[in-house]
């Protein structure tokens, strides 16, 4: 059990700046997940992590000890690759048990640890068989196994579900999150699904380019994102952004999204974005706060018509899709009161959870 | 499936070509019958130029000196009673198992080396290090003879820079086994090389990886990860390499021609000296079919191993 703190990491290949500066805490039994798009730079860090990939500058240290200059097997540190990488020539068991033997742990102690791993993961009448003997789903179990049985004092998780078909994904997410909860084991979680990054981490690290955008709880992310970049990422349908204008109109603000498309600001708000008056910026809104008409706030000030596009039933809601100023907007409706493509649909925008992003910065203001 | 694919397009064919009605044209319309006969050019080689010489042999084998009459299995029981058969039986197998121990070795250890080279001078070393096995072979054990002569040998030459005396070694019988089975390590090692190196590479890197996250050293590593992952490969090469290895014949004929006192002779040296040089072609012929048997039962032990640990892995 250990905190892994990472202290201004810069990884470069040549010429090629892959991960630019990292700064990182992680505290003692905390599951926190590493997700952005691919290229950011998540795998490189966990690789560096473990000690696979050499750190050009900065510094690494587990448990409190800079691991820099200590090779992988030195670290106390498991992983779960993306495709296994089990070993084909050896059994389940084997394939388990394979990195306490190197340690030379007793034979008696292997074997109840191997029993014990296979008991949380459910894999007991799988130890004798060979990976290539093994589905998917079983396969990630075993390799799981492998980083539980050492009892390590850090977990590494490499995209682990991203070769799983979606139905399995979302079951083995559950299984990660169980077994996290049973042996408390500080984790690290590369994914570039913010679905798997939301559902599993203690707090999420959005990376792009690099770099950090934002480390925050996955409620933080998805409230408050800091960053143009973490706003469009987290969330699925993604956040609709639209070039607005901010007007004062009285004591109050206004949001010009069209020529004939404004709506008042919430009171609260107008506070808030005072110094946006007068210069572009873009609004931001999420899908769910695009509605029919419902009852409460914010009120018929905020409704207007739109044209349908696109609508795309989900069962137990509807996605409408339609343009403003020829960008495509999406809402999330009632499926009785969606209307059908090419009709005008009645809907509603709840500006209390909307946000203002500064083009210049790409920062939330 | 034949029957079905015949039924399926057959009308169309019989009523477009309606003079093709017969039996044998039906016969020779059925897509087994085409891939006979595209098959035919390879059967007919494979025939010719394996299976006739091979039976042929087994026939000369079992006529008398004069190749009048059959005579069954006399050949064999002859040559078992002679003490050089035994020693050329024994030859052969340290000449095999030595050099194949060795190539295997050898090019296991280079193509380490080699695959931990840098990619940019990869390609040029691979290049160098083939050319023993590209050059023919009795011109390069034409050098290696050179080099080991009484008079004029570089090794001796070598040694006496060192103050060691002269080594005879061919005429010694026992350095003349070391020079042949030298020769043939030289020149059968950079296939092992080749085939290891391209083993090596299809090891998947993530299972290094995960093996040094597990804790393994860089011998560990090699113990339970590259050995393993390059049985079969090693397998099937050292078949591969015992049959040819059994079966040379330039390296002994063009440094030794099986002296001193016989002592260097193997299988295929010494039933070309029954057989052509003194002219009893059957007892010749004898002698070669003997390796047959053994080498056929090792194959079949070798290759099914091969064939399991695949069913297990893949």
């Amino acid at each position: 059990m250990a905190e892994v703190s990472l202290n201004n990491i810069i990884k470069r290949y040549g010429e090629v700046i892959a991960v630019r500066g990292i700064n990182l805490n992680v505290a003692d039994k905390e599951f926190v997940v590493l997700v952005g798009p691919s290229g950011c730079g998540k795998t490189t860090t966990l690789r560096m992590i473990a000690g696979l990939e050499e750190i050009s500058e900065g510094e690494i240290s587990i448990g409190g000890e800079v691991v820099n200059d200590v090779p992988p097997k030195d670290r106390d540190i498991a992983m779960v690759f993306q495709n296994y990488a089990l070993y084909p020539h050896m059994t389940v068991a084997a394939n388990m048990s394979f990195g306490l033997k190197l340690r030379r742990f007793p034979k008696a102690e292997i074997k109840a640890r191997v029993e014990r791993a296979a008991q949380i993961l459910d894999i007991t009448d799988l130890l004798e068989r060979r990976p290539k003997q093994l589905s998917g789903g079983q396969r990630q179990r075993v390799a799981m196994g492998r980083a539980i049985v050492r009892n390590p004092k850090v977990f590494l998780f490499d995209e682990p579900l991203s070769n799983l078909d979606a139905k399995l994904r979302v079951q083995m997410r559950t299984e990660i999150k169980r077994v996290h909860q049973k042996v408390k084991t500080t984790t690290i979680y590369v994914t570039h699904d913010q679905i798997e990054a939301m559902t599993l981490a203690d707090r999420v690290v959005v990376m792009n380019d690099g770099r950090i955008e934002q480390v925050g709880t996955p409620h933080e992310l998805y409230h408050s994102p800091r960053t143009r970049f973490v706003a469009g990422f987290i969330g699925s349908p993604a956040m609709n952004f639209l070039p607005c204008k901010v007007e004062r109109n009285g004591a109050g603000l206004v949001l010009n999204l069209a020529e004939n498309l404004s709506f008042p600001m919430p009171a609260d708000l107008s506070a808030r974005y005072g110094k946006a008056v007068g210069k572009p910026m873009i609004f931001g809104l999420r899908p769910e706060h695009i509605t029919e008409p419902r009852g409460g706030a914010p009120g018929e000030k905020s409704e207007f018509t739109a044209n349908l596009d696109v609508v795309e039933p989900m069962g137990m809601e509807t996605m409408v899709f339609f343009r403003i100023e020829g960008t495509e907007v999406c809402g999330r409706v009632e499926p009785t009161s969606a209307g059908g493509p090419g009709q005008p649909m009645r809907l509603r925008a709840n500006l209390n959870h909307m946000h203002l992003i500064d083009p210049a910065t790409n920062l939330a203001l | 499936m034949v029957e079905a694919t015949q039924s399926a397009y057959a009308p169309a064919l019989t009523s477009v070509i309606p003079w093709r009605r017969g039996r044998i044209a039906r016969v020779l319309r059925r897509r087994s019958t085409i891939a006979f006969f595209m098959c035919l050019p390879l059967l007919t080689v494979i025939g010719g130029l394996v299976v006739y010489p091979a039976l042929y042999a087994i026939n000369l084998a079992t006529l008398n000196k004069a190749m009048t009459k059959h005579i069954g299995f006399d050949n064999f029981a002859f040559l078992f009673t002679r003490e050089t058969f035994w020693m050329v039986v024994s030859q052969s197998a340290i000449f095999a198992l030595t050099a194949v121990f060795f190539k295997a070795l050898i090019g296991l250890i280079t193509a380490h080396l080699v695959n931990n080279l840098p990619a940019k001078g990869q390609r040029k070393w691979r290049g160098m290090l083939l050319v023993p096995w590209v050059m023919p072979l009795s011109l390069s054990t034409l050098g290696w003879w050179w080099m080991f002569d009484p008079t004029y040998s570089a090794f001796n030459w070598l040694l006496a820079l060192f103050g060691i005396g002269k080594v005879a070694w061919l005429s010694d019988p026992y350095w003349a086994r070391f020079s042949v089975i030298l020769d043939n390590v030289w020149y059968g090692a950079p296939f092992f090389l080749i085939m290891y190196l391209a083993a090596l590479r299809s090891v998947p890197t993530d299972l290094y990886e995960a093996a040094s996250i597990d804790g393994a050293n860089a011998w560990q590593k090699f113990v339970h990860i590259t050995l393993p992952m390059m049985q079969s490969i090693i397998s099937i090469t050292v078949l591969f390499s015992l049959i040819v290895t059994f079966a040379n014949f330039d390296i002994i004929w063009v440094m030794t021609q099986g002296g001193p006192r016989d002592m260097t002779h193997i299988f295929a040296t010494w039933a070309f000296k029954l057989g052509i040089q003194s002219g009893d072609i059957p007892l010749g012929a004898s002698v070669s079919l003997f390796m047959f048997p053994i080498l056929g039962i090792s194959a079949i032990f070798i290759l099914r191993g091969v064939a399991k640990r695949s069913r297990e892995m893949q």
